[in-house]
């Protein structure tokens, strides 16, 4: 018999995490197959109204999007707390719009250019004056296929106040 | 001595290293929720045209103020409405069929009142907003206007083509998704379009008001 004391017999043996990578790498595989990278970092605040007679915006489409909302807590200092327009990743005036849409287009294959639709990611505090200006712009640009993106719900819940 | 064998490599920190990917990605990323209304905007036009003449009683005018209050104008008199109220006065207005002669209207089932719209194509909803009206009455308002339209859309789609077994709403879903076949979608889309010429959304939005 030798000095030295036998380990244990009854504790549990450790866990193998041998196969903790593989479940992770099958995570991140789900999660770069189920996603798509983010167009723009919002600088306002977007909190979508809800309504139920909704469409899908379908992916394939060229789409361009148009967000609006007061501008988040960080740049309030500089831009204020009135809505403001969000064009790619800069705030924007409405008068800008004509050289996005024609660069958007530009961006675009002869045969899609007809197809582009304007999403409006609008936050639900946002007053209509300006949408009305954006649309007019948009009238103005010949853009006329807009979809106003919603969250799925009821209609009626964002009459609360 | 014997030939040394190559050390194995340690990979417990492979988790760690796939962890930081995994939350890149999640941190990055977006899962694509996007879906909403979809809308047609009318063409510019230079504002010197000639208006168009509409008999009164074909507008059912929806007016929206600054503090997001409903009012109404239909069958010749105004009235302050809540928004739940609104999709069955527009059903109401849009279902009237109170046309004579040519300008019946075949599958209205309204109560015919003179003061209202005389057929589908006739009526026109019109929506007026101040300009700090909030963005999700609008919302709100135009959600209640389509589901109207779906409404009468349904119906008469279940009306045509009682045999597909599904509704306006569902067709235009299977007609829109991408998994549908081309042949199927052919047939899908000449019925939407019966529909659509039959019911069609004739939607005005005046020039906001000055606050």
């Amino acid at each position: 018999m030798s000095k030295f004391k036998k380990k244990k017999e009854g504790g549990l043996p450790p866990i193998s995490t041998a196969s903790l990578p593989d479940i992770v790498f099958m995570l991140l595989f789900f999660f770069m197959v189920a996603t798509v990278i983010k167009e723009d970092n919002l600088k306002i605040e977007n909190s979508l109204p809800s309504a139920d007679q909704i469409e899908k915006l379908d992916k394939k489409q060229p789409i361009s999007y148009i967000y609006a909302g007061k501008p988040s807590e960080r740049y309030r200092s500089t831009m204020g707390s009135e809505s403001r327009l969000q064009l790619n990743d800069k705030f924007a005036s409405p008068d800008q719009i004509k050289a996005f849409v024609a660069a958007e287009r530009a961006a675009l294959r002869e045969d899609q250019k007809p197809k582009l639709i304007m999403a409006l990611k609008v936050d639900k505090e946002a007053n209509m004056g300006l949408i009305m200006d954006v649309k007019n712009e948009l009238r103005k640009e010949n853009a006329l296929k807009i979809n106003y993106t919603t969250k799925k719900g009821e209609a009626t819940s964002n009459a609360g106040r | 001595m014997a030939k040394r064998s190559a050390p194995e490599v340690n990979a417990g920190s492979m988790a760690d290293i796939a962890f930081l990917l995994l939350i890149f990605f999640l941190v990055t990323t977006d899962i694509a929720t996007d879906s909403g209304l979809n809308r047609k905007l009318p063409p510019w036009e230079p504002p010197t045209e000639e208006p168009v003449v509409i008999k009164q009683k074909n507008i059912f005018q929806i007016t929206v103020n600054k503090h997001d209050q409903l009012q109404i104008k239909t069958r010749g008199d105004d009235r302050v409405v809540k928004l739940s109220e609104l999709r069955a006065e527009v059903v109401r207005f849009l279902d009237n069929g109170g046309g004579q002669g040519e300008d019946a209207c075949k599958y209205c089932k309204g109560d015919k009142h003179p003061e209202s719209s005389d057929n589908f194509d006739k009526a026109v909803v019109s929506l007026g907003n101040d300009r700090l009206t909030k963005y999700k009455t609008y919302i709100s308002v135009q959600n209640e206007v389509i589901a109207a339209y779906n409404e009468l859309r349904n119906r008469e789609f279940l009306r045509a083509y009682p045999k597909l077994g599904m509704n306006f709403v569902q067709a235009n879903n299977m007609y829109q998704d991408p998994q549908t076949d081309s042949e199927e979608k052919e047939k899908l889309k000449e019925k939407l379009q019966t529909i659509k010429d039959l019911i069609p959304q004739i939607f005005s939005e005046a020039e906001t008001k000055k606050s």
